[in-house]
């Protein structure tokens, strides 16, 4: 294999294209999914009740003890046996990803919550509002300016960490590149493209990420 | 109106009140003062159960606060409260944050409680601020948008946690001014605050705390020309130095 | 649900050698890379902070491509594509030659990718450490080198502690990738016995318990490593006086 072919690559656009699709639906899917448990999560370990508190603290250090494709071996093997119905790897990875996610949110959020001033939850208490309520609505709000950043960074690490659905073959971008790698038995510019995107794509997003951090965060 | 039975609270080890009884009365206005530290706050944190107290019992408008049949967010949304910072909402303008509580809690129509806050805002001198946010504006007009969210819940009673104390003096007054006109209108009102001379127009009684204990229940005048404990002399001659 | 409970598989053979054979892949495998991505995080982030231009593009490039590219698509170009690339006679004994090669391009693929964050961490210390005690240093006529090696690096190793405790652990985790190119660390064996057993739920408990018992014993030795240091002189900044 002395010489290269990268038209390798332009003869699979509309297949590389495809599991690109995948890819920022299952990035998208994981960031919402884990953002909202991550928020609930967050809201019970600081609640003033101390199981639940514990609860979501257990929670938590186990999902983040664990490596990732260990979480998505789990479900993909738990969410069938659960739902009494095979699912296929999408749900399963999806439901996953927005478990483990969640977790790591929830440490984001927590000390975003944690970051504002302690008077505004009394103030918003004292004019009545549950503690639901006023975590949603007064803290929240103002936590989300110091919590921009690393929302950002840990979403564009869960785009990088899809390509793990590789492991239980979920046509994504990087699984998709495979099948195209070893069906044309040309693996270097196959891979080296791969990588290439996934560095165009994380890198324009954390230049974007600088760009705006300073106008959300004033 | 307010009764407060006996309450004793500590903070780990530390105790900050201590066998504390008062009661107060519809359309009264009771001030306390006293040296920093002394449990001020924290006595009226109790009253709307922003703190939990371990000992005792505080009753507002016949409903005891520590009860499991006691609803405690429907008690606060009768109960308002003002703070030393303001706590107005940055994220949101003077009218959103006025409305916000009237909108969650007792559900009402957002057209009915911007007009309502519209009123309020007049009230308090502040018509043409309703769209600002708090950084844009002054610490005594921020506090007047704070006494306004406070109004917009119709409180039975208020709650006043040093409101003139974080600002510069020239804004003192202005939120003052406020504060007596609402007294005038037959507010219950508890104020906490250094301000001897709103004290003198406005109070009914005097409540003087010192290291967690109410040491003097006074009628105001009394209070003024004739301060019983030794403690409550040294603290006027100091306050009025200033 | 109707699930068939096997938990004494785990005891039975072959299953529980291949457990045991797991582990030991994932702590050698972690605790290789581990030994070469400090020194190299390290020096990468010294580049970084130091006064050499070049010496700081190199380091920027370096953080910027290991952390933008998906650790499992850094496995494939090391272990498909890194044999091609680099010269035939090197290549044919990479391919041919080489002992364990999944394991050790898994290795170097997982040390350089790790260097990149550790050397993001350490940059955040010495960045924390200042500039006031670089000047200091240098001023006494230390040199660059000597100023890293007894002023700042002690100091920002004392300050990042706790973030490389949770980047060792980072390591331990991200091990499970080499799976991807035939590695066979627990995760991957415990996926084996899943395949050969249809006895998921155990084999994945297993796992889970065996990396929880990995964090619990680095965040203890984390514990113990800090009391050290702490007992061995504080901040740092005497071992330079010595
Ligand atoms: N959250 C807290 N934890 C521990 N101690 C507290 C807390 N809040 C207040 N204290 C203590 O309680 C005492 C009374 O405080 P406070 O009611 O704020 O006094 P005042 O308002 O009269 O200045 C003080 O000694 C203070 O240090
Ligand atoms: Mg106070």
């Amino acid at each position: 294999m002395s010489s290269f072919d990268w038209t390798v690559i332009t003869r699979n656009v509309p297949w590389l294209w495809a599991g690109m699709q995948l890819t920022l639906l299952l990035t998208a899917l994981a960031v919402v999914g884990g953002i909202t448990v991550g928020v609930l999560v967050a809201i019970c370990r600081l609640s003033s009740w101390k199981p639940l508190s514990l609860l979501a603290k257990i929670y938590v250090d186990l999902f983040r003890s664990i490596p990732l494709v260990l979480a998505v071996f789990w479900f993909y093997f738990m969410v069938p046996i659960i739902t009494g119905q095979p699912v296929g790897p999408f749900y399963s990875i999806v439901i996953a990803f927005t478990f483990f996610e969640g977790a790591y949110f929830s440490e984001i959020v927590r000390a975003g919550i944690q970051g504002v001033r302690r008077g505004q939850l009394s103030a918003a208490l004292a004019t009545g509002l549950t503690h639901f309520q006023a975590i949603l609505h007064v803290v929240l709000p103002q936590a989300v300016r110091s919590m921009y950043p690393l929302l950002v960074t840990r979403s564009i690490i869960i785009f990088q960490d899809t390509s793990l659905a590789f492991v239980v073959g979920l046509t994504d971008f990087l699984t998709s590149a495979n099948i195209i790698a070893n069906r044309e038995g040309r693996p270097i510019e196959i891979y080296c493209f791969v990588a290439l995107v996934y560095f165009v794509v994380c890198y324009a997003a954390e230049l974007g990420l600088d760009r705006t951090t300073k106008r959300v965060t004033r | 109106m307010i009764m407060i039975e006996a309450v004793d609270k500590w903070y780990g080890q530390l105790q900050v009140l201590s066998e504390c009884s008062a009661s107060i009365d519809q359309g009264e206005v009771v001030v306390v003062c006293g040296p920093s530290g002394s449990g001020k706050s924290t006595l009226i944190k109790c009253i709307n159960g922003l703190e939990e107290f371990q000992k005792g019992q505080i009753t507002v408008d016949r409903e005891p606060i520590k009860s499991a049949s006691t609803n405690i967010y429907k008690l606060r949304s009768k109960v308002g409260m003002v703070f030393q910072n303001f706590e107005l909402y940055p994220h949101l303008t003077s009218i959103e944050n006025i409305t916000l509580a009237p909108m969650k809690v007792l559900k009402r129509s957002r057209e009915e409680c911007v007009q309502r806050a519209r009123k309020l805002l007049q009230q308090v001198g502040l018509s043409a601020h309703g769209e600002k946010y708090p950084s844009q504006l002054s610490g005594g007009q921020q506090q007047r948008v704070a006494i306004a969210r406070s109004l917009a819940m119709d409180p039975i009673v208020m709650l006043f946690d040093e409101p003139t104390s974080a600002l510069d003096p020239e804004m003192i007054n202005e939120v003052l001014d406020v504060m007596v006109d609402l007294a005038k209108s037959g507010m219950t009102m508890v104020v906490v605050t250094h301000e001897m001379g709103f004290a003198q127009r406005v109070g009914s009684r005097v409540i003087f705390m010192d290291a967690g204990k109410i040491v003097e229940d006074r009628k105001c005048p009394d209070f003024f020309s004739n301060p019983n404990s030794d403690r409550a002399k040294a603290f006027l001659s100091k306050i009025v130095k200033h | 649900m109707n699930y068939h409970w096997h938990w004494s598989i785990l005891v039975e053979q072959p299953y529980l050698s291949w457990l045991a054979h797991g582990l030991a892949v994932t702590l050698t495998l972690s605790g290789l890379a581990w030994l070469i991505a400090l020194p190299l995080g390290t020096l990468i982030a010294v580049l970084r902070t130091g006064p050499w231009k070049i010496g700081r593009v190199i380091g920027a490039c370096y953080v910027r491509v290991f952390r933008n590219v998906p650790l499992i698509v850094q496995m494939f170009l090391w272990f498909f594509v890194f044999p091609e690339v680099v010269p035939k006679t090197f290549g044919f004994f990479l391919k041919r030659q080489l002992p364990f090669p999944e394991f050790t391009m898994g290795l170097l693929c997982l040390s350089f990718y790790s260097a990149s964050r550790l050397a993001e961490t350490i940059r955040s210390g010495l960045e924390t450490a200042g500039s006031g005690p670089k000047n200091a240093a240098l001023a006494s006529g230390l040199s660059y080198v000597k100023t890293y090696r007894f002023v700042l690096l002690p100091m920002a190793f004392r300050l990042v502690i706790p973030p490389l405790t949770s980047e060792f652990l980072a390591i331990f985790k991200n091990s499970s990738v080499a799976l991807a190119i035939g590695v066979l660390e627990i995760t991957a064996e415990s996926h084996q016995i899943e395949s050969f057993t249809f006895q998921g739920f155990e084999a994945f408990t297993a796992a889970t318990v065996l990396y929880a018992l990995i964090s619990l014993m680095c965040l203890i030795l984390a514990g113990l490593f800090k009391r050290y240091l702490s007992n061995a002189g504080g901040l740092g900044a005497e071992v330079a006086i010595k």
